[in-house]
């Protein structure tokens, strides 16, 4: 059961590392993206530093957007999702594999990347690191959630328009926590509670949205 | 073994056949023919359980495919028109890979003999968006070598093929049926497959 899952994954990190620019689009696109608001706001550090986490959380969230309709499309195009469907092994343990592996390649760099664009809002050194923890923590989420997206819109007619329709309204929870987990920290609340919540959002999400995921694939290919 | 009865297919609101059902036994081959759009495909599919038939019922071993659903398709081998493979990874990748997500052990060594058997040794390690259509065809229909699964359904496997892997196929194919396989499939050139019992549906008039 575990080898499917871990098959999977090693298929998927080798595609996309054979294909770096997709990678790299996204961690670009994140990278501008919280650029652009300090450039556009001025040096008023105060407003910056209160700006930061739903800033930088929403750059996350539309990166990890960007990367989600290639998740399923291009096996659905060459054949390969028929295949899996008709493999012997539960579907949802492949999309399992396939959203821990989006996560690999989208939601782990975008974590790693988050501080240092953090800096540039002003955050302090404690700040940074909850930034980091909690797209961390919530950044398997927005890959769960997003193949259930990416599933029900596959080989629509404008699906990508579709599919943010669909999830940015399901990614609201991860984002409220998320940010708020780094207000809290800012405000000197301390972060545990966010992040909790952030790690149920992720468990929930991870453990649930593959099966769901699962399913719209099957209609899709009917 | 394999029995569809009655089967009844709706595209849009077009009824493409109805009344579709036959019988096939171990060793036996069925070749299903019919013009563009006459449905070949989608009976295919709902062969394989891809797609439900809007009425009737296909049984494997006496037992809806349906309520066999994982252990149906632990005896099944599909072939879709399209590849299924990767043109990022190299034809020994993709046979590696595939056959592992199937749920099959396939080393190292059977694959770079596959691989041989359809004419790609020496291009194993060359990513696949190099080769050409009939090479990638070639790099799917080395799953076939080493496949033992019982029930082969394939779709159009000759097209994009040269004469002699043409030859080589149905050689395949036939080997399959010896071994008490069965293989279910649709071609628009005559092949001759070497089978004991090779029976014909012809869908749409």
């Amino acid at each position: 059961m575990l080898g499917i899952v871990t098959h999977t994954i090693a298929r998927d990190l080798r595609l996309a590392l054979r294909r770096p620019a997709d990678l790299a689009s996204v961690l670009f696109f994140f990278i501008i993206v919280a650029s652009l608001f300090p450039l556009g706001i001025g040096p008023e550090l105060e407003l910056l530093r209160q700006l930061a986490p739903g800033v930088l959380w929403v750059g996350a969230l539309l990166a990890t957007m960007l990367s989600l309709p290639r998740l399923f499309a291009d096996d659905h195009r060459d054949g390969t999702l028929e295949q899996l469907a008709l493999s012997p092994n539960p579907l949802g343990l492949m999309v399992l594999g396939k959203v821990i592996a989006h996560w690999l390649v989208s939601g782990l760099p975008l974590a790693l990347l988050a501080p240092v664009l953090g800096l540039q809002f002003d955050l302090a050194p404690d700040a940074l690191w909850v930034l980091t923890l909690s797209i961390l923590l919530g950044t398997p989420a927005l890959s769960g959630i997003g193949a259930i997206g990416a599933g029900l819109t596959l080989g629509l007619r404008g699906g990508g328009v579709l599919l943010s329709l669909l999830v940015l309204p399901l990614y609201i929870p991860v984002l409220i926590f998320g940010a708020g987990a780094v207000d809290a920290t800012v405000s000197g609340l301390g972060p545990g509670a966010h992040l909790s919540l952030l790690a149920a959002l992720t468990v929930g999400g991870v453990a649930f949205a593959p099966w769901a995921a699962a399913v719209a694939l099957k209609i899709a290919l009917e | 073994m394999l029995e569809a009865q009655d089967l009844e297919c709706i595209r849009g609101d077009r009824r493409l056949f109805h009344g579709v059902g036959f019988r096939l036994d171990a060793g036996e081959l069925l070749f299903l023919q019919g013009r563009n759009g006459a449905g070949k495909t989608s009976l295919l599919r709902m062969l394989c359980g891809l797609s439900q038939p809007e009425s009737g019922e296909i049984r494997w071993k006496g037992e809806s495919i349906r309520r066999l659903s994982d252990d149906f398709r632990a005896d099944l081998c599909y072939l879709g028109h399209l590849n299924a493979i990767k043109e990022e990874l190299t034809p020994l990748e993709n046979l590696l890979a595939s056959a592992r997500l199937a749920g099959e052990s396939l080393s190292e060594d059977d694959a770079l003999d596959a691989l041989e058997q359809v004419g790609l040794l020496g291009r194993e390690d060359l990513a696949c968006r190099y080769l050409s259509q009939g090479q990638k065809r070639r790099v799917a229909l080395a799953r076939l070598v080493k496949e033992r699964r019982p029930l082969w359904i394939l779709d159009e496997p000759f097209v994009a093929l040269d004469v002699n892997a043409v030859a080589w196929l149905a050689g395949i194919i036939g080997a399959h049926l010896q071994r008490g396989g069965l293989a279910v499939l649709t071609t628009h050139q005559p092949v001759d497959i070497p089978a004991g019992c090779v029976r014909q549906l012809r869908l749409g008039t």
